[in-house]
This record gives structure tokens, C-alpha cells and sequence, in this order.
């Protein structure tokens, strides 16, 4: 029942999006069409959704189609409802929020292809994670990743957003023809459907083509390149689509693969912990070198995806050396920080985006002083940075808390085993929160406090009323997930169970002993809300009937502060991108002030992506050097292209019916 | 039957010629419509099961889309982009005729090592498919403009049809559905670029694309000049 | 039942003796210097001044500003709930519960940074760079640290890890290993010599000091009275670190045992603060990361 209800919401979803494009000449009806249509979807799928997690068990549907390998196989497990849930709650805010932020488009753009697409994007996404057919998941990942891909180049003029669209395009192509030898390697008893996948023998190479292939839809470094680049230039809900949930169905697809291989061998583990420590630090130094607030936003996906993956590798780990409380916890870790960081990622790229809306940059050192022009925005803005630091009483805590105790219940196991492994773990998380601190504290500081920087952010207002409302809803939920976590955990047993190969009473069982800590994090947590609300009022009572002044800030005896003195982005970091420079190389472009009394000086950084400069470049041109030779065979003139095809046709007739 | 499928593979090919030799983009237009038209009655005639509704429904879909839509599309593309009514040539009408007569001698050959199998009647059947095919292609390559372009695929195209009507009688409606979507997405696709050449350029010839070549390349140059950080 | 009661009081008795804790430092670095110096109760004599008076705040600050003394306030004195005091197990004792404590001290800095860059001073946005660079560089080696332990305890929360590692853990030698790491992490958490000096003067070189600035009156009391109450937190971390295994001991030896604990350790940071001047800040990463090797040494002696 469940499946055909999802079925529906897909097919209001398209249907909205054609209707769209259909009265695209006028951008209100457009929009009104498709947002009505995927609002009434998205509840649709969350209700069927919901269900399916919390009982409904396993739906699925088979029929018959003439493309070979295999029927046209739809399923939904709770492992899919997760997915979908994320999916479709996270889609309501985005939606919403368009509306407001694309109208100032209206007149230059076509609005009713930009709605389209993203119906497409949504209805694709809810398809890639029903699909239990490889033909059917490929068809519906790659109306994904051209969906998107459209709405990357949404903002056509600006030349940026073409050469971050080209990127994007590049990447989810290599991934997708890596997934499509996965999944021919793993059908290759003649049936292409999920439930007839065989193993055959080399679980590792499809192991290491399911990192690859998938790897590069969720950004492991090195192949997230393509992050920095189309987060920024897509809209700004879109990239809080697309970060919040499309690169989770990279994740998807890895625990999707997982099920099939069988049990885990150790180096799976490790390596994908490798990766984990690997992306979720470099993510987080690279973010913290940036200027451009959603550039910083799309590193962040990097380490959390990393932390994901840690969280996944420590999962493995503990299946493949036999203990159960380290498997359920890293896997409970990552899909729990899935959903969070779906939550508080999407809230932090629409509180960013109704910022560079409203000042019309999103460079931070124009910025400053928001927080008292734009209060709701800002405010939500802190609550997303606090919950991505991971610290309590939001949701980013409490499943960064299930990796950790993955990691400290490796304490107690064999050096070889999962001892080093939970050290790893725990110490390298360790070290991504106290960078996330600087990073996010480095954002709100200087974008929202002090004092404008220019006059762009001078003379603004609070972002629109439906803006807001949509940044509410994730913001309300970062708080709900955060202080509800035990039962959100309770509510993830079965996903845990399928991951971890476990019959469910048992799973049930060992999450439940390993997560009972939770509870108490939770009375914790409520007592340190109660508490500083108690304490702020005591505040209050204790100022009650005293002299309260305003005066300037403390500035040393210095004649004339001026707003350009504040400390900025770059300068706050220093010290941290100046230990780190090894990875970093950050450039700096100085012009030294010079004379007795001198007049200009000016610095300048620029913090390049390592990995796009120094391995994907190379290669790249590498390629270029060697294809080059067959640059002659290029005329740019039709007709001898097709006179090509004409002579070889000749030829073949001629040479085969002599 | 066989004397009216006949007669309809050699209106065909009589098409193929009149299209090699037309000096008229008018001309070809029409010319076009009507072995489309021809083309949709085709599988009709040729199956002797009778007349099934799936036929009748691809039979409508071809003679609509080829012999009706397409034509009109591009008469009125003709009219709007407003420039010379005569085709240009690499290779002129006289010679192409000539070719013609090689290639047509050539597929009577082939069409002779590769009879149908199960249908001894139509022989000319084949040497037509191979005849048109190759015709579509030699008008891409030495037409100028970009409309006769179009006009040359929609002829390659006629003749992989043609070939499925007399080989592959069991294929499914699916594939036959998706040839005419390709026809529809490639000329609809052809008609852009045709709109957008005449736009850049003030004239319709495909040869102008060659302006384009190494588009990229070039590109990059100049902003690497522009901007030296 | 007893134990709750007990637990309780060991929330109680931080509150109200967190403030002696820097009179103490203060008058050991007094006596070495060769004066008389404050009172020791110097620290409620500032509490009870600047809670009575009223309050004067820059034109560019917003409710974060005054947000930020509040909700760091808070969570230190949330740690209190979870760390154990001689030996007996803490209110909220639970595993994991280190992990909590970490990131509550994380939320607390996350708004006192942010405070200080809500004045939009320079000083300030210098002083909290600093910060989180250095809690940056700490917040690994404790976890390290608080691993190792774990490891030799058999246990996964600060109640049984603290006061439990006992002779065997001292032939191991790790416990000490691990004291000193945190010892630093104490000294640079709590703003202390050889990290950074309570009693310079200059904008330019201060820390913690410089963060807070633009606080006055009830709010600065917040401060103060936070940074007391964290000296007394992250000491009990440490005393509970460096401790024989006070399990089977009676009550009073426990009690004893940690309260003299605290007082050893601010008698020492005094003595620390004497001998020693600030290190420049460019060499303050390698202090930490020494730290972290340390920590990393205890790891590597417990995994064997």
C-alpha cells in the first residue's frame, strides 16, 4: 500500500513539473502549479514513508518491461523510508523557499523550466531509492544527475556557473559509468534485478568500485571537487537539496551495495575509515580557508560526509571482527548523522541563501552585523552552525555521539582489531569539532556580528515571511531530532538490522543497550536548556531598576575605528591555515604598504582546491596533450562528419559483401 | 498486395532520385512529405495478417509525423528565416544524379547477396533500403544548408524504417515508437540549431559551424588573457 | 539513596568554593613573590562588587553578546554533573559521558567567541582566534588521552575511569603520562601561565582576558565567576587522573584525598605561574601538540 501511495506522490511530482513548464510564459502560475503539486507529494511520500519505518516492513512490486535485464522492480524498505524521509521533509522548506528567492528571476529566466527540474530532481531521487532493478536505479540516477545538472546552470550568464556545471557533469558521468560496471559485474547471471545479485567471488572489487562510483556522488575526497564548485553556483534551496539529500544517495548506494556483499572483510573497514578521517579533515581545513560562505558550506558536506563514512568504516569494522555494540553503533552513527546533516545542512544553505539574497554577496568580508538587521535569519543561521559543531542539545551532537561510542567501545578491543581503529576515530573526530568551532564561529562572526563591512550590508531587511517559515521548520526540527535522539535511534532499528546483516530482535537488542546512554544525554540536555533560561532570567531581574548604558565598543584609546578594522575572515583563521599550510597553500597576494606615511596596502588569499590543482588538473591535461593528437579530424564542418560516417559505411558494405 | 508494395518501393526510390537532382528547397520539402506518406502505407500493405490496430496506429503516427508535421514545420521554417529558396551544392545535381546511379547499381548487388529471407516477392525491397540510406547520407554531406540537412536525415532515416517494415515484422511497437521519437527530437533538434545558425550568421549554411571549432579552446585562451591571476 | 545526596553535594560545594580556587593561586604567587597579597576570599569580594552594579554595553552588540557569559556559565557547571569527586560516581554518570563533557565545554566556547566577535573589535576577534585555535589543538589530546584510560580502566565513563587506574595503572605509567597532558590542557584551558598571563596588561598578548573586554558589571561577574568554576571542573579531571585507586578507601580518605587534590593543584599552578613566564604565542601549538604526544605515548604503553 505504502509503495503505490509513493508511486503517486512521484507521479503528482512529474505531473506538477510538466504543468509547469506548460504555463511557463507566466512565472506566479509556474510557480503556484509546481510548488502546490510537490508540497502535496512531499506529504504524500512522508506519510508512506513514515509508515514503512516505523512497521509498515517490506513493500515491493514487480512488473514486466521489454528493456532486457530483468522487471521493472520497485521496493521500499526501512533502509529506502530513511531515505525517503529526509528526501521528502527536506523538500517541503526548499520548496517554500524558492518561491520568494526565485521570483526576482522571473523576468530573465524561464521559471517554469527551473520548477520543472526540480520536481524532476525530487521525483528522481525518491526513484533512485525505490529502485531493486539495476537498469531502473541507473535510469533514475542519471535523470538525477541531469536534473540537477540544469539547475546548476540555472544562473546561465554567469560564466562561473557554467565552467562549476561542466565539473559537475564530468564527475557524475565517470561515477555513473563506475556504477554501471558494478552493477553488471553483479548481475551477471543475466538478471539486473536487485534480489538476484550474486557475489561470485570478488566482493572486494565491488567494493572498490561501489567507493568509487558512489564515492563521487557523496564527495570523498579526492573525487569532491565538483562540490565546491556546484553547490555555489546552483540557487540556493537547490543547494540545499543537493547537498542536504543528493549526496546521500551516494551514501544510500553504498549501504544498498553493502547488503549484497555479503559479510565484510577487515580492509573494507579500514579503508572506508581511511576515507572517512581523510575527508572529514581536509573538508573541514578547506572550509575554513574560504571566503565564500556557500563555498565553505560545500566543504562542510566533505567532512561530514567524512564523518559518515567514519562512522560506516567503524560499523564495518565491528561486523568483520564480531562485535556487535561497535557495528550497530557506527552504523546507527552514520545514517542517524545522514538525517541530521540532511536537517542542519539545508537549514544553514537556506539561512545563507536569504542572506546573499537580501546583501547580494556571499563574500564575508563585505558582510558583518547582520544578526541586528536580519534577526531571524541569523539566529537560525547560529542554530544550524551550533547543531554542524556538533554540540548539544542539537541533533549534530547526538549522532556524533553514536560514532564516538563506536570508537570508545573499540577501546577495549585487540590492537589489530578495533582498538586502533576506535582511536582513529575518536581522536580525528576530536580534532574535525574543534575545527568545525573555528569555522563556524569564523561564519557568524564575521557575516552576522560586529559591524557592516560595506554598505550593501549596511541597509538591509530580515528575510521574506516565507523564507523564514522555511527555515523554521528545519530549525525547529535540528531541536527536535537533537533533544528526541533516543527515540529517533528507537526509530532506526530496523535500517541498523539491514545494514548489519542482523536478524532485527537481536539488532533491537544491541542498539538499544548501546544507545541507552542517550536517555541521559537527553535529561542532560533538557536540563541545560531549563538552566539557561533560568539563568537569563535571572539576568534580567538582577539588571531590573540598574543603569543600563550604551556606549562604543572598547577600541584602546584609538581615535577613529572605523568597521574595515574588525577583524575579518581570513585574519580570524590565521593561525589555524598558517599550521596547516602544508595541505592548504593558501596563496597570498601582498602589496606592502611602503614610506614614511604610506597610503594603500592591500592582501589578498586565495585558497585553491589541492586536489583540483594538483591531481585532477595534470591529469586532465594530460589527456588533452594526448587526444590533441586527433585534433586535425576536427574541421567543425557538418558535412565532413558525415562524410566520415559515409565512407566507413561504404567501406563496411564494400569489404563485407564482396 | 505485392503489385501495390511494388509500386510503392519504387516511388521511393523515384523519390531518392528526384531529391538527388532538385535544385529547390521548396521542391525537396514536398518531395520528402510524400515518401513519407508512402512510407507510412508501407506496413499496412506488406503484412498479410491483416490489418491489426497497432499497425493502423503506427501506419497513422508515420503518415501524421512524417508526411504532414515535419513537412509543414519545415516549409514554414523556409518561409520565416526569409533567405534563398535554391539549394547550394559541394557536389552539383548532375553529379549527384550520376552517383546516384553507382550507388543504386551498388544496392541492387547487395540487395542480391542479402535477399529477404522469408519474403521472395519483394525484390527490390532491399536494394531500395540501402539506396535511400545511402542517398539521406551523400545529401547530408553535400548540401550546404542546414535545412537540406534535415531533409537528408529525414531520408536516412525513411530507409531504416523501410527496413523495418520488411524485415523485422515481429519487432515490438515499442522500438517503432521510439525510432519516430527520435525522428521528432532529431529534426525538432536540427530545426534549433538551423534557427540559431541563420541567427549568428544571416545565412542557413552548416558550413558557418566551422566558426565554432575549437569554441573551448579559444574560449579559455582569452580569459586566461584577460585575467592573469 | 546516600549516594544521590552525596552526588549532590559534590554539585554544591564546587558552586560555592569555585571562587576560593584563583584567591589561592593568587596568594601562592603572592607569598613566593615576597608580599602579603589579597585576601583569599578576594574572588567573592569582585563577585559580590560587580553583581551590584549595573551595566554599560557597546552600541554594536546584540543579545548574543550578553547570551554568551550565560550560556558558558551554564555548561561548565552542567560538567560538574558529570565528573566524579573523590571517588564516588558522579550525579550523572553514564558511558559517554566524557564525550558529553567535551562538547559541552565546546558549546560554552562557541558562545563566548562568538561574544566577543559580536563587539566587532579587533582585540576581541584576536583574542577568540587564539581561543579556538588552542581548544583546537587540546580538544584531541584529551580525547586521546581520556582513550587510553578508558582502555586501562575497562570502563567507558568518567565515573569509573577517574580515581580507579590504581597500582597497575601506575606501573604501567600511562596515568602519569596522561596527568601531564592534561595538565597543559588544564593550564591552557583555564588561561594560565606558560599559555597565557591573567595579569598582563596588553590587548595584544592577552587570551582569554582580551575576549572579554567589553564585559562589565553582573555580566563580568558571569565571567569571573565561569572561569573559577572552571578552574574547580577541569581540576577535578585532573586530580581524578592523577589518583590511586580509591575504590575500597573509606569515605573520609576520598574526600580528603580530593579536596587536599585541589588545593595542591592551585598551590602548584601558583608556583607554575611564579617560575615561568608566558611562552610567545607562535610557540604555544608546540606546548599543546607535546601534549598530544604525550597522550599519544600513554595510548601506545596501554595498547601494548
Amino acid at each position: 500500500m505504502s509503495l503505490e501511495i509513493l508511486l503517486a506522490a512521484i507521479a503528482v511530482l512529474l505531473l506538477s513539473g510538466v504543468a509547469s513548464l506548460i504555463v511557463r510564459r507566466s512565472p506566479g502560475a509556474a510557480t503556484f502549479v509546481a510548488v502546490s503539486g510537490a508540497l502535496l507529494a512531499c506529504l504524500m511520500g512522508l506519510v508512506a514513508a513514515v509508515i514503512v519505518l516505523s512497521g509498515g516492513g517490506y513493500d515491493y512490486l514487480e512488473w514486466a518491461w521489454s528493456i532486457p535485464g530483468g522487471s521493472f522492480a520497485l521496493g521500499v524498505d526501512a533502509l529506502s523510508a530513511v531515505f525517503l524521509i529526509i528526501l521528502f521533509f527536506v523538500s517541503i522548506p526548499v520548496c517554500l523557499f524558492g518561491v520568494p528567492y526565485l521570483r526576482t528571476y522571473g523576468s530573465r529566466q524561464n521559471l517554469g523550466a527551473a520548477w520543472f527540474f526540480t520536481c524532476l530532481l525530487i521525483a528522481s531521487m525518491a526513484m533512485v531509492v525505490l529502485a531493486r532493478n539495476a537498469v531502473l536505479f541507473l535510469v533514475s540516477w542519471e535523470l538525477m544527475s541531469v536534473s540537477s545538472f540544469f539547475l546548476v546552470t540555472f544562473e546561465k550568464g554567469k560564466p562561473e556557473a557554467r565552467s562549476a556545471s561542466l565539473i559537475y557533469l564530468v564527475a557524475a558521468h565517470i561515477g555513473a559509468a563506475l556504477l554501471l560496471v558494478l552493477f553488471l559485474l553483479l548481475g551477471r547471471d543475466g538478471s539486473l534485478d536487485f534480489d538476484q545479485f550474486s557475489v561470485a567471488g570478488n566482493a572486494g572489487l565491488l567494493f572498490i568500485l561501489c567507493l568509487l562510483g558512489f564515492g563521487s556522488k557523496a564527495g570523498f575526497v579526492p573525487m569532491h571537487v565538483w562540490l565546491p564548485e556546484a553547490h555555489p553556483a546552483a540557487p540556493s534551496h537547490i543547494s540545499a537539496l543537493m547537498s542536504g539529500v543528493m549526496i546521500k544517495m551516494g551514501i544510500y548506494g553504498i549501504f544498498r551495495t553493502i547488503t549484497f556483499l555479503g559479510n565484510p572483510q577487515p580492509w573494507w573497514g579500514w579503508l572506508l575509515l581511511g576515507i572517512g578521517v581523510t575527508s572529514g579533515t581536509l573538508g573541514v581545513l578547506f572550509a575554513l580557508a574560504q571566503h565564500d560562505v556557500k563555498r565553505l558550506l560545500a566543504y562542510h558536506s566533505v567532512e561530514n560526509i567524512g564523518i559518515i563514512a567514519m562512522g560506516l568504516g567503524l560499523g564495518l569494522l565491528g561486523l568483520s571482527y564480531g562485535s556487535l555494540p561497535i557495528a550497530v553503533l557506527g552504523f546507527g552513527g552514520a545514517i542517524f548523522h545522514v538525517v541530521n546533516h540532511a536537517l542542519f545542512k539545508g537549514l544553514l544553505f537556506l539561512s545563507a541563501g536569504a542572506m546573499a539574497h537580501t546583501t547580494g554577496t556571499r563574500e564575508m568580508d563585505k558582510l558583518g552585523g547582520l544578526l541586528k538587521r536580519m534577526p531571524w535569519t541569523a539566529s537560525l543561521f547560529l542554530v544550524g552552525s551550533v547543531a554542524i559543531c556538533g554540540l548539544p542539545p542539537l541533533n549534530g551532537f547526538a549522532s556524533e555521539f553514536l560514532v564516538y561510542m563506536a570508537g570508545l567501545y573499540g577501546s577495549t578491543g585487540t590492537i589489530g582489531g578495533t582498538a586502533v581503529a576506535g582511536l582513529v576515530g575518536m581522536s580525528s573526530l576530536a580534532l574535525i569539532g574543534g575545527l568545525a568551532i573555528a569555522c563556524f564561529t569564523k561564519v557568524f562572526g564575521v557575516v552576522f556580528l560586529g559591524e557592516p563591512r560595506s554598505v550593501n550590508a549596511g541597509d538591509v531587511h530580515d528575510a521574506s515571511p516565507t523564507m523564514t517559515v522555511s527555515m523554521m521548520i528545519l530549525g525547529a526540527a535540528c531541536l527536535a531530532v537533537g533533544l528526541l535522539a533516543p527515540f529517533a535511534v528507537k526509530a532506526l532499528i530496523p535500517v541498523i538490522a539491514i545494514i548489519a546483516h542482523t536478524p532485527l530482535g537481536i539488532a533491537r537488542e544491541a542498539v538499544t543497550r548501546a544507545t541507552a546512554p542517550l536517555y541521559t544525554v537527553t535529561s542532560v540536555s533538557l536540563i541545560l536548556v531549563g538552566v539557561i533560561l533560568a539563568a537569563v532570567l535571572l539576568r534580567s531581574m538582577l539588571l531590573r531598576g540598574r543603569i543600563v548604558r550604551t556606549a562604543g565598543t572598547w577600541d584602546c584609546g584609538y581615535a577613529a575605528p572605523s568597521a574595515r578594522m574588525q577583524y575579518t575572515a581570513p585574519s580570524f583563521v590565521l593561525p589555524i591555515t598558517g599550521l596547516f599550510n602544508r595541505v592548504l597553500k593558501t596563496r597570498r597576494h601582498r602589496e606592502r604598504p611602503d614610506g614614511l606615511f604610506p597610503t594603500a596596502a592591500a592582501i589578498e588569499t586565495h585558497t585553491p582546491d589541492i586536489f583540483q590543482e594538483r591531481l585532477f588538473r595534470p591529469i586532465l591535461a594530460g589527456t588533452e596533450r594526448l587526444l590533441g593528437v586527433f585534433r586535425w579530424l576536427q574541421h567543425g564542418n557538418v558535412h565532413i562528419y558525415v562524410l566520415y560516417i559515409l565512407i566507413t559505411l561504404l567501406v563496411l558494405m564494400f569489404w563485407k559483401m564482396r | 498486395m505485392q503489385e501495390a508494395v511494388n509500386a510503392i518501393v519504387a516511388l521511393m526510390i523515384l523519390a531518392n532520385f528526384l531529391l538527388l537532382g532538385t535544385g529547390s528547397l521548396r521542391a525537396a520539402i514536398r518531395i520528402v512529405a510524400i515518401q513519407g506518406l508512402a512510407l507510412g502505407l508501407l506496413p499496412l500493405l506488406v503484412h498479410e495478417k491483416g490489418l491489426t490496430l497497432r499497425l493502423a496506429i503506427i501506419a497513422v503516427l508515420v503518415i501524421l509525423l512524417k508526411g504532414i508535421i515535419i513537412p509543414r514545420v519545415l516549409m514554414k521554417g523556409l518561409r520565416e528565416l526569409n533567405t534563398g529558396r535554391g539549394i547550394t551544392y559541394y557536389v552539383g545535381p548532375v553529379a549527384s544524379l550520376l552517383i546516384g546511379i553507382l550507388v543504386m547499381g551498388s544496392s541492387l548487388w547487395w540487395g542480391y547477396l542479402l535477399p529477404l529471407p522469408d519474403q521472395p516477392g519483394y525484390r527490390l525491397a532491399i536494394p531500395m533500403v540501402f539506396f535511400t540510406i545511402i542517398s539521406g547520407l551523400f545529401l547530408i554531406v553535400t548540401r550546404r544548408q542546414a535545412l537540406m540537412q534535415i531533409i537528408g536525415y529525414l531520408v536516412l532515416e525513411n530507409g531504416i524504417y523501410a527496413f523495418g517494415v520488411f524485415f523485422a515484422q515481429s519487432e515490438s511497437m515499442l522500438i517503432e515508437i521510439g525510432i519516430l521519437l527520435d525522428v521528432f527530437v532529431g529534426v525538432f533538434i536540427m530545426g534549433v540549431m538551423v534557427f540559431h545558425i541563420s541567427r549568428e550568421f544571416d545565412s542557413i549554411e552548416a558550413g558557418q559551424l566551422s566558426t565554432l571549432k575549437d569554441w573551448f579552446r579559444e574560449r579559455r585562451k582569452s580569459t586566461e588573457t584577460e585575467s592573469p591571476s | 539513596m546516600s549516594t544521590i545526596v552525596l552526588s549532590s553535594l559534590h554539585i554544591v560545594l564546587p558552586l560555592l568554593a569555585a571562587p576560593l580556587l584563583p584567591g589561592i593561586i593568587n596568594r601562592t604567587k603572592a607569598i613566593l613573590a615576597g608580599r602579603r597579597g589579597q585576601p583569599v576570599l578576594q574572588g567573592y569580594f569582585d563577585l559580590l562588587k560587580l553583581v551590584r552594579k549595573g551595566a554599560v554595553y557597546s552600541r554594536t552588540t546584540t543579545w548574543l553578546f550578553r547570551a554568551g557569559p550565560i550560556v558558558n556559565l551554564v555548561t561548565i557547571a552542567m560538567g560538574l554533573l558529570l565528573v566524579p569527586f573523590g571517588g564516588s560516581k558522579a550525579l550523572f554518570g553514564f558511558d559517554g559521558d566524557l564525550i558529553l563533557f567535551a562538547y559541552l565545554l565546546g558549546l560554552g566556547r562557541f558562545f563566548v567567541v562568538a561574544a566577543a566577535l559580536d563587539t566587532g573589535s579587533s582585540f576581541e576577534g584576536m583574542g577568540a582566534s587564539r581561543e579556538v585555535t588552542f581548544s583546537m589543538l587540546a580538544e584531541p589530546t584529551l580525547f586521546i588521552g581520556l582513550f587510553a584510560l578508558s582502555r586501562l580502566s575497562g570502563s567507558m565513563s568518567l565515573s569509573g575511569i577517574l580515581y580507579s587506574t590504581g597500582v597497575t595503572g601506575w606501573s604501567v605509567g600511562a596515568p602519569v603520562l596522561v596527568s601531564g597532558a592534561f595538565f597543559m590542557i588544564y593550564l591552557s584551558e583555564n588561561a594560565r601561565i606558560p599559555v597565557d598571563d591573567p595579569a598582563t596588561h596588553l590587548e595584544l598578548t592577552m587570551i582569554h582576558e582580551v575576549m572579554v573586554l567589553d564585559h562589565g558589571g553582573p555580566d563580568f561577574a558571569l565571567v569571573s565567576y565561569g572561569a573559577a568554576l572552571k578552574l574547580w571542573l577541569l581540576g577535578m579531571l585532573l586530580v581524578g587522573v592523577f589518583s590511586p585507586n580509591l575504590a575500597e578507601a573509606p569515605l573520609w580518605f576520598r574526600e580528603g584525598y580530593a579536596l587536599l587534590g585541589m588545593f595542591v593543584l592551585s598551590v602548584g599552578v601558583g608556583v607554575v605561574e611564579s617560575l615561568m613566564a608566558r611562552v610567545r604565542l607562535l610557540k604555544v601549538p608546540q606546548l599543546l601538540i607535546g601534549a598530544g604526544a604525550l597522550s599519544v605515548l600513554a595510548v601506545i604503553l596501554v595498547l601494548e
